[in-house]
């Protein structure tokens, strides 16, 4: 790899990375305003205009809080519970495709950090690490709300885990590739996946829902039951960071969402196009629908009441994943029939 | 890591993925890793400190905390994530057929389909025996 390739990757990552972060605070406005028009109400609007300064006065309030430490939890896993799940959060992003290739300084210059052949494994290896995070902080908090919080999570996220790996497969069998680049292309214009997988995107699209720990299958987070969960011992820019850690999953799953099944940076009539004018649109339209997937992800969260555990274990394992497995079984003869394997 | 990332795609890929592909990886892995942990030590420098008993005890809806949270757990999150070691194992034998799905062509689709079988098998059995029941 040569220094100005290094240079282009290192400029990339520092770009994705302050997205990341940019889009995150701004989701948590999102997210406020989107309560408030669903509830009839205003929502944040006295910081600045429409209250959109109202993350950075957060952000600010947060960096100078007091940071407190229980006088029984363990320090030290206190302390970097938080920073291991804001980490794993800000790691997928390097796999994900954001456009075609752009020429600019008589270079072609990828819009994808890395292009690594087992894209998705990645992905779905480096969001599973999360459930330590909570796990760790919830334990060494020494709080019984907070572990019972922590173990409900972890639980219901390994389970997801399951029924979203069975459903990736059959997107896995039509492109032929774990690579998101190859996957994304072979959706080229409107030949989306979601078209020929529907029922794998549901299943996809819910456990996304749970593995970002978001309602109705926000168990952590029972108000009702557990104070507000694994993060009740938190304060400032550490319980900052498990929120931020939540707004982060929120936006690479949507990503994630985008790319296997809803067409990626491709849209209809995208041949008419070439060059830098076409990568500019792609990127546009890439994040139209990352922006429209998160807007469903909070329009569910404001409109269902939250699961019981038994009904949200038993939806995870005896619904999804006979669902998921059956679903792959179907793509995979439908696949050998239309190809003519059984001639 | 590296060095199991090659491994790992020597199996998955068709094509093997280079190292050089792995250094942007490494390159977000220390860019997140260094901000978490500067905002994780650093940050809590900036906010006043401030203690008292009562303060420092943990949080239990205003009562007097009882005991701690050191103490068992019901054995049914266990069975849970034992099942999920089991089962995501089965899941990610899948994942090298998809991908070299139009290589093994009908055999290969034949024994993914008594593999199938194998994983209907165990999941029925853990159904019956009821490991996923949760009000009992």
């Amino acid at each position: 790899m040569d220094t100005a390739l290094l240079v282009e990757k290192s400029i990339l990552i520092l770009i994705l990375f302050a997205l990341s972060l940019g889009i995150a605070a701004y989701q948590t406005y999102f997210e406020r305003k989107v309560a408030a028009w669903m509830q009839d109400r205003i929502g944040p609007n006295n910081a600045g205009p429409f209250g959109l300064l109202q993350p950075l006065a957060d952000g600010g309030k947060l960096f100078f809080k007091e940071d407190f430490v229980p006088a029984n939890a363990d320090k030290f896993l206190f302390m970097i519970a938080p920073g291991i799940a804001m980490t794993v959060s800000l790691l997928t992003s390097v796999v994900i495709p954001w456009g075609p290739d752009i020429v600019a300084f008589g270079r072609t210059i990828s819009l994808q950090v890395t292009d690594i052949n087992i894209g998705i494994l990645f992905i779905m290896g480096i969001t599973s690490i999360g459930v330590y995070g909570i796990m760790i902080g919830g334990w060494a908090s020494n709080n019984k709300y907070s572990l019972y919080s922590a173990i409900r999570a972890s639980s219901q996220m390994i389970s997801y885990e399951l029924a979203m790996g069975l459903s990736v497969i059959t997107v896995v069998l039509m492109g032929g590739s774990l690579s998101l680049r190859e996957i994304v292309e072979a959706q080229h214009g409107f030949n989306w996946n979601i078209w020929y997988q529907p029922v794998g995107f549901i299943v996809f699209f819910v456990c996304s829902v749970a593995e970002c720990n978001r309602a109705p299958f926000d168990m952590a987070e029972c108000e009702s039951e557990l104070i507000t969960g694994y993060h009740t011992e938190y304060g400032a820019m550490k319980m900052g960071f498990f929120l931020f850690a939540e707004y982060v999953n929120l936006f690479i799953a949507s990503t994630v969402i985008s790319c296997l099944y809803l067409g990626g940076y491709n849209f209809p009539g995208m041949d008419y196009f070439e060059g830098n004018l076409l990568s500019v649109i792609s990127i546009l339209v890439l994040f139209t629908k990352i922006v429209l997937v998160i807007f469903t992800f909070m329009w569910i969260r404001w409109t269902l009441p939250r699961f019981r555990y038994d009904q949200l274990m038993g939806l995870g394992w005896k619904k999804l994943i006979p669902i998921a497995l059956i679903n792959m079984v179907i793509t995979a003869v439908v696949i050998a029939f239309t190809r003519g394997w059984f001639n | 890591m590296l060095i199991y990332f090659n491994f790992a795609s020597q199996f998955l890929g068709k094509d093997m993925s280079s190292t050089v592909d792995y250094i942007p990886v490494i390159i977000q892995a220390a860019v997140a890793v260094g901000f978490s942990l500067a905002t994780v030590f650093l940050v809590p420098k900036l906010g006043p400190k401030l203690h008292s008993r009562k303060k420092d005890m943990n949080f239990e809806c205003g009562l007097e905390p009882e005991g701690n949270a050191r103490f068992p757990i019901s054995i049914r999150y266990f069975v849970v994530a034992i099942l999920f070691v089991l089962f995501d194992v089965e899941v990610i034998f899948f994942y090298p057929y998809a991908v070299n799905f139009n290589a093994l062509q009908l055999n290969g689709l034949f024994a993914v389909l008594i593999f199938v079988g194998f994983f209907l098998t165990g999941f029925i059995y853990i159904l019956k025996k009821g490991a996923l029941e949760w009000d009992k």
